[in-house]
């Protein structure tokens, strides 16, 4: 059984690549990806602190992201179609100002 | 054992995050992230999660990265493929890999028939303390979630419908 802290270290890790990916890209739906990966490092925390503490609440919290990380993927996705249909252009570069 | 599967995993976990980062085609980053959904949901195993891990396919390898795919096919065209496959030569590996699996799985069912199951009315550890808490302590958010799914779905409705004239 490996420590808890290298789980912690794993999803610090994770969790940066995510923030680099989501800097250093144009496309909307990679960096939409990148926000996955952060949010499942975080989960990994989660449940990692939970193993720890020898409770379930950890577990719990994860379940709630992921519902919430479903609805944020359907939703934001929705919004990047409708963006495409308009800009037919697929860069967040574009999308410089708040109204058009 | 413990220390050597968490390495390997990690390993792939943070492979995978590199390639969904650093590749230029989306949909490959798509597939890398497939593959670290994948091993976080190993480790999960290791942290003895089994729902979150079985939830984490299901819910995220599953349907959300299909929603990934599909919206990456509409939006990026990518070149119709003709002519041979230029992969061809991987092809003599599926039947080496497919015997590995069988084999594999036939082990796993051998020495699960050899040895007593345990009881199957006992669920899985962790899967009731779970449940337990969602509808208890948890049981208010729990509840605000079905009221979040139903306005992300009517609001993907709403951005998702052409505009008459």
């Amino acid at each position: 059984m490996a420590p808890e802290s290298w789980y912690l270290a794993l999803s610090a890790v994770l969790f940066c690549i995510g923030v680099v990916g989501v800097i250093v890209r144009r496309n909307p739906l990679v960096i939409f990806m990148s926000i996955e990966l952060m949010l499942n490092a975080a989960n990994l925390a989660f449940v990692a602190f939970g193993h720890r503490l020898g409770t379930a609440d950890g577990q719990a919290v994860v379940f709630f992201v992921m519902a919430v990380a479903a609805a944020e993927v359907a939703v934001g996705l929705a919004i990047i179609v409708a963006i495409f249909r308009l800009r037919r252009r697929l860069s967040v570069d574009d999308l410089s100002l708040i109204r058009w | 054992m413990g220390p050597v599967a968490f390495v390997l995993i990690a390993g792939v976990a943070v492979g995978s995050a590199l390639g969904l980062v650093f590749k230029r085609n989306p949909i490959h980053g798509a597939l890398f992230l497939v593959v670290n959904l994948g091993s976080v949901a190993a480790l999960y195993l290791t942290l003895g999660a089994q729902f979150l891990a079985a939830a984490q396919v299901i819910v995220y390898a599953g349907a959300i990265m299909v929603l990934f795919v599909l919206v990456i096919g509409m939006l990026i065209p990518g070149k119709e493929e003709t002519g041979p496959d230029p992969r061809r030569a991987y092809r003599v590996l599926a039947l080496p890999v497919g015997a590995v699996l069988l084999a594999l799985l036939a082990v796993v069912v051998a020495s699960g028939a050899r040895g007593r199951a345990p009881a199957a009315t006992a669920a899985p550890d962790g899967v009731e303390a779970i449940a337990r808490l969602l509808f208890t302590d948890y049981l208010f958010p729990f509840e605000l979630t079905s009221v979040l799914l139903l306005a992300a779905m009517v609001g993907v409705i709403l951005l998702s419908r052409r505009r008459e004239g």
